[in-house]
């Protein structure tokens, strides 16, 4: 008798390891994520181990490489077809690799390039103790007006945590439009939100106020996570799995094969109808669409300014990306059901943050309504379910981020006393103090008013046509007059700055340093070029417009 | 290819206008300069264009086309009719003496500071303008016209708000913010009218499939595009109401007083005589052309509408105190009949209203840049404040006359021409609509001529006694406008003959034919 037949006799074999699949992750695939997370882990260790002096350089230096990289890594796999012939599921069915994820993600890290930029800006303040500083605080632990917090100061401390901060939140950002998913994506979503309520935190200048941002946000993105999560489990019931492909399955009904510990509850509608509705919920919340807006302007006028430009864009650009995958991956099945309440959505948001707007006084709450009725606009495109809905609403999103980052950086260099000037009437006269600083800044007004010949008109006009080709030709007229309703607060401002007499205290203009102009620069090219020839980034946006399934 | 003529019409006042944007502070006069040889470079491209144009020949002619938004089925294509020559030539006759007459008002606002350059974004701006209303002129996509009719208002608006007469009666706190007011009021009229248009814009797409105006034309003729009624009337009313904003037609007619009233003399020619005309002309090209069959629908309303027009903007023009509004007023009462000859839906009522829209160009910028040297001047521009300048400054006087019976339409003058083909096409269509627009001439005289009474005769006031007379420039600007109005009042033939081939084409496409006169029908 064989060793091995000894042996059988008073023990079975165990099913062979080899039969517990080994996950396959394509690393290459990965990689612009994976870079990130690299560059953020690495920044951590620098907070830990490198001398306080040469921490901001080495920070502000291993971000801005980190994300040109995982851009370059972005480009490579574009241009090795991952966009197009070549998209498939990646990482056992957690991420998608193709158009839209390559494009979102290309488009955030160039935001998030630029607001590195932003972040790293030291010739705005001045100095204190003889020390450069940026915008965040000098010791977010210390409390506000406290003895810690002068001694902080004094000793020329600053917050260079802000930078690996926004390195998580840009790896949670890139995950968020392509996972695949429903747990990728809440994963992706809370990797990206906390990172961004604790910047919110850490204005250097009236710092209770941005503590406040930083709690309302926090709270309301709490509920929103809770939502989000409900409604994950929700489907789970429905469907008998988190993955997209599987849900879409169900929905459509070709999906036979229950399983028996979901028998009582598997293609029970009511489960899909709410548990889809809480997750579109969340998505909706970070989108900054109305009644989910809420939270935009007090955070907006609270966080630091760079934070602000950073968040607005990237934010809106990830959530539209995974709330496009939702919609047109997993519930086209289901979108006579969506679109009526997507239509009231979208309606609502245009008109609701064009029509408030009106009232702000304060330049950062006015362009945080602003983005609320962009994200209407945007909903316009969504809703046309259709391949020009979804490379309308990419090329609307890579234009609109330039032009918010740019508009952001522009608000930093107005200032006095008190730091940084939001007040609208301060900016009263600014076009005879400062013409160029001025000019530039109605450039992105008009811009975000949608006046030809700027990127807000090409991309205004890519989401208007799919949406009418869709068939929803009365949303396209209710966007038009928001469009005016919008329209008329911009001007405004535009008038304030060149047609009213400067206020002899007014603000000054601070001359930033070459990380600021760059990104306002950068802002101001990519607005008229794409407003001029955008043709080039249309075909981008529009090969990039299918979803791998 | 051949040298595209129409672009470098384009190219030359936009390239002049960031040249001149660009010459540093300290040469604030060699900016004016240059911005004079650019207005008269692009001049001369102008009568090029006029002399290449064949009138007889097709439809659109010196054409271009190339692509450019492939995605959004846009395509630069330009290519000009008589009617766009005309105005064309309108245009770029106007700039010089729009900047020559504008020679001293950004003096004013200079600081003396490095950075702020006001003189040299006065002359780029009107500039900039130029380059936007030529294309909206030459261009036959209906989606690149789209872009620069609404572009233009922004330099427009800056023009507006910040550039104001260098006096005024409640000193400059009042005149600023009447000015922004102004400039806003112009600004979201006619955003609205454009967004509003975006979005017919947008259905004329999803229809067509195509922004080409010949295309769509020649789709629409030989039945390959069908259009339902309903969709082709919401359509037209999109694209109406925006030109209706920027005619301006009553009841949206209101941002013109306050444009004109607050803007500098020369900045009110521009706006009344150069940007308004686009609205007129696009009616013409594009929703006769675009919509024949709803542009009959609405005929009879847009007729009272313009009749309304006519009068109510003669009736408010003889009730005004103030020179600058009055002109305003009495625009609108012109425009109303351009509107009324184009609607007309008669050769002779369209004929009419281009030859309307040169005259007035004309006979407008002639009437209110004398009227704002005279305003220069005194430092006021209220009609109480002036007496007897005609014994002071003999020529002054003797221009403004001139430009004010041109106004009113004397037989003799250019606009006399216009209007009387303007009412003979009304009356062959609609005789009640032609009689009471009759009304509008003998207001017309009435205004005029009291304003000219009031201002001119009468014993000298002490303020306007030591007025001096039009100095060399300001004669320069004003005679050859004088010299053409006289000149087109006695041979109109030369803009005729451009004209009249294509109002005849722009009239079989709307599928409409003249009248028969009744003693013919009778026999």
């Amino acid at each position: 008798m064989s060793a091995a037949a000894v042996h059988s006799l008073w023990t079975t074999a165990a099913d062979p390891i080899s039969k517990i699949e080994t996950p396959k992750i394509e690393y290459g695939q990965l990689s612009p994520t994976l870079i990130v997370i690299g560059g953020a882990l690495i920044g951590v260790l620098i907070e830990a181990f490198v001398p306080r002096k040469s921490r901001y350089y080495a920070q502000a230096f291993l971000s801005a490489v980190t994300l040109a990289a995982a851009f370059a890594a972005v480009v490579a796999l574009a241009a090795g077809g991952y966009g197009t012939t070549k998209a498939h599921i990646a990482a056992m069915g957690a991420i998608a690799v193709d158009g839209p994820s390559l494009f979102l993600q290309g488009t955030i890290l160039l935001a998030g390039l630029l607001g590195v930029f932003t972040f790293a800006e030291r010739h705005l303040d001045p100095l204190a103790h003889g020390n450069r500083v940026d915008s965040f605080a000098a010791q977010a632990a210390s409390v506000p007006g406290s003895d810690s917090e002068k001694a902080a100061v004094k000793a020329g401390f600053t917050t260079t945590e802000a930078f690996p901060l926004l390195l998580f939140a840009v790896s949670g950002m890139l995950v968020f439009p392509s996972a695949n998913d429903l747990l990728t994506l809440f994963v992706a979503l809370e990797v990206f939100s906390l990172p961004l309520y604790l910047l919110c935190a850490l204005a250097r200048r009236k710092r209770l106020m941005s503590q406040e941002a930083a709690v309302k946000y926090f709270l309301l993105g709490a509920f929103a996570s809770a939502f989000t999560l409900f409604g994950i489990a929700l489907l789970y019931g429905y469907a008998g799995s988190v993955s997209y492909a599987t849900i879409a399955q169900v929905v459509d009904g070709t999906v036979t094969n229950v399983d028996p510990a979901l028998a009582g509850t598997m293609g029970n509608d009511a489960l899909l109808l709410i548990g889809a509705a809480m997750v579109v919920m969340g998505l909706l919340f970070k989108v900054g669409a109305v009644p989910f807006h809420m939270w935009t302007p007090d955070v907006y006028q609270g966080a630091p300014t760079p934070v602000t430009g950073f968040m607005a864009a990237a934010t809106k650009v990830a959530a539209f990306g995974a709330l496009l995958r939702l919609l047109y991956v997993v519930l086209p099945g289901m979108r006579w059901d969506w679109r009526p309440v997507m239509w009231a959505v979208a309606i609502v948001t245009m008109l609701g943050g064009a029509i408030v707007a009106i009232t702000q006084t304060d330049i950062k709450r006015l362009l945080a309504y602003s983005s609320i009725a962009h994200a209407g606009f945007i909903l316009a495109g969504v809703i046309a379910t259709s391949r020009d809905g979804v490379s309308s609403v990419l090329f609307y999103l890579a234009a609109y981020s330039f032009v918010t980052i740019g508009a952001f950086a522009v608000v930093t260099l107005v200032r006095d006393a008190g730091g940084e000037a939001t007040h609208l009437s301060k900016w009263a006269g600014l076009g005879r103090r400062s013409p160029l600083v001025a000019a530039v800044f109605a450039v992105f007004l008009l811009a975000f008013a949608g006046i030809p010949l700027t990127s807000g008109f090409a991309g205004k006009f890519a989401v208007f046509k799919a949406a009418a080709e869709g068939g929803a030709m009365p949303l396209v007229v209710i966007g038009v007059i928001s469009s005016a309703i919008a329209a008329f607060f911009y001007i405004r401002v535009i008038v304030l700055m060149f047609f009213s007499e400067p206020h002899p205290e007014g603000p000054t203009v601070a001359v930033p340093s070459a990380l600021t102009t760059t990104a306002i620069a950068v802002g101001v090219a990519v607005t008229l070029v794409l407003g001029v020839a955008p043709q080039y980034f249309l075909d981008l946006a529009s090969q990039a417009g299918v979803f791998v399934r | 290819m051949s040298f595209p003529l129409l672009t470098a019409t384009v190219v030359l006042p936009a390239v002049g206008a960031i040249a001149t944007a660009a010459v540093p502070a300290a040469q604030r006069t060699a900016a004016k300069w240059l911005a004079l040889v650019v207005s008269l470079a692009t001049l001369v491209l102008a009568a090029l264009v006029v002399v290449r144009f064949e009138p007889g020949g097709s439809r659109y002619q010196l054409t271009e086309s190339h692509a450019w938004i492939k995605d959004f089925g846009v395509r630069y294509e330009l290519g000009v009719d008589g009617i766009a020559v005309a105005l064309l030539a309108l245009t770029a006759l106007l700039i010089p003496f729009v900047i020559l007459a504008g020679w001293h008002d950004a003096d004013t606002l200079e600081t003396g500071s490095r950075r702020w350059r006001p003189t040299q974004g006065f002359f780029a701006l009107i500039l900039a303008v130029e380059a936007m209303v030529i294309l909206s002129f030459e261009a036959t996509d209906v989606f690149l016209f789209y872009i620069f009719f609404e572009a233009m208002l922004i330099p427009m608006y800056f023009l507006i708000g910040g550039f104001g007469d260098r006096a005024h009666e409640h000193g400059e706190k009042v005149a600023s913010t009447q000015r922004s007011y102004a400039a806003v009021k112009f600004l979201l009229y006619n955003l609205v009218g454009g967004l509003i248009m975006l979005a017919a814009v947008i259905g004329l797409y999803v229809q067509a499939g195509t922004f080409s105006l010949p295309e769509i034309v020649q789709a629409r003729a030989n039945g390959s595009l069908h259009m339902a009624t309903g969709t082709e009337r919401w359509l037209f009313l999109g694209f109406f109401f925006a030109f209706a904003v920027k005619a301006p037609l009553w009841p949206v007619h209101t941002w013109l007083p306050n444009a004109m009233g607050e803007a500098t003399a020369p900045v009110a020619v521009l706006i009344t005589a150069v940007v308004d005309k686009v609205g007129t002309f696009a009616m013409l090209r594009f929703c006769l052309q675009l919509f024949p069959e709803a542009s009959k629908w609405a005929t009879p309303v847009i007729l009272v509408l313009a009749l309304i027009s006519i009068v109510y903007g003669a009736l408010l023009a003889v009730g005004q105190r103030d020179i600058k509004r009055l002109v305003a007023y009495a625009s609108i009462s012109h425009f109303g009949f351009i509107i009324m000859g184009i609607f007309a839906m008669t050769s002779q009522g369209q004929s009419g209203a281009t030859l309307y829209m040169v005259n007035h160009g004309i006979s407008t910028a002639a009437l209110m840049l004398v009227a704002g040297f005279l305003i220069s001047r005194r430092g006021s521009r209220l009609i109480a404040d002036y007496g007897g300048v005609q014994k002071v400054a003999p020529v002054l006087a003797g221009t403004f006359l001139i430009g004010g019976l041109a106004t009113l339409s004397l037989p003799g003058l250019a606009p006399f021409v216009s209007e009387f083909l303007v009412l003979v096409g009304t009356f062959a269509r609609h005789p009640v609509i032609g009689i009471i627009a009759t009304f509008g001439i003998v207001l017309a005289a009435l205004y005029t001529l009291v304003l000219y009474q009031r201002t001119m005769t009468g014993p000298v006031k002490p303020e306007v006694a030591e007025m001096p007379d039009l100095r060399v420039r300001e004669v320069l600007v004003v005679a050859p406008l004088i010299v053409l109005l006289i000149f087109l009042g006695v041979y109109p033939k030369p803009v005729a003959d451009i004209v009249n081939p294509a109002v005849k084409q722009t009239m079989s496409d709307v599928h409409q034919t003249d009248p028969k006169p009744e003693v013919e029908a009778a026999k």
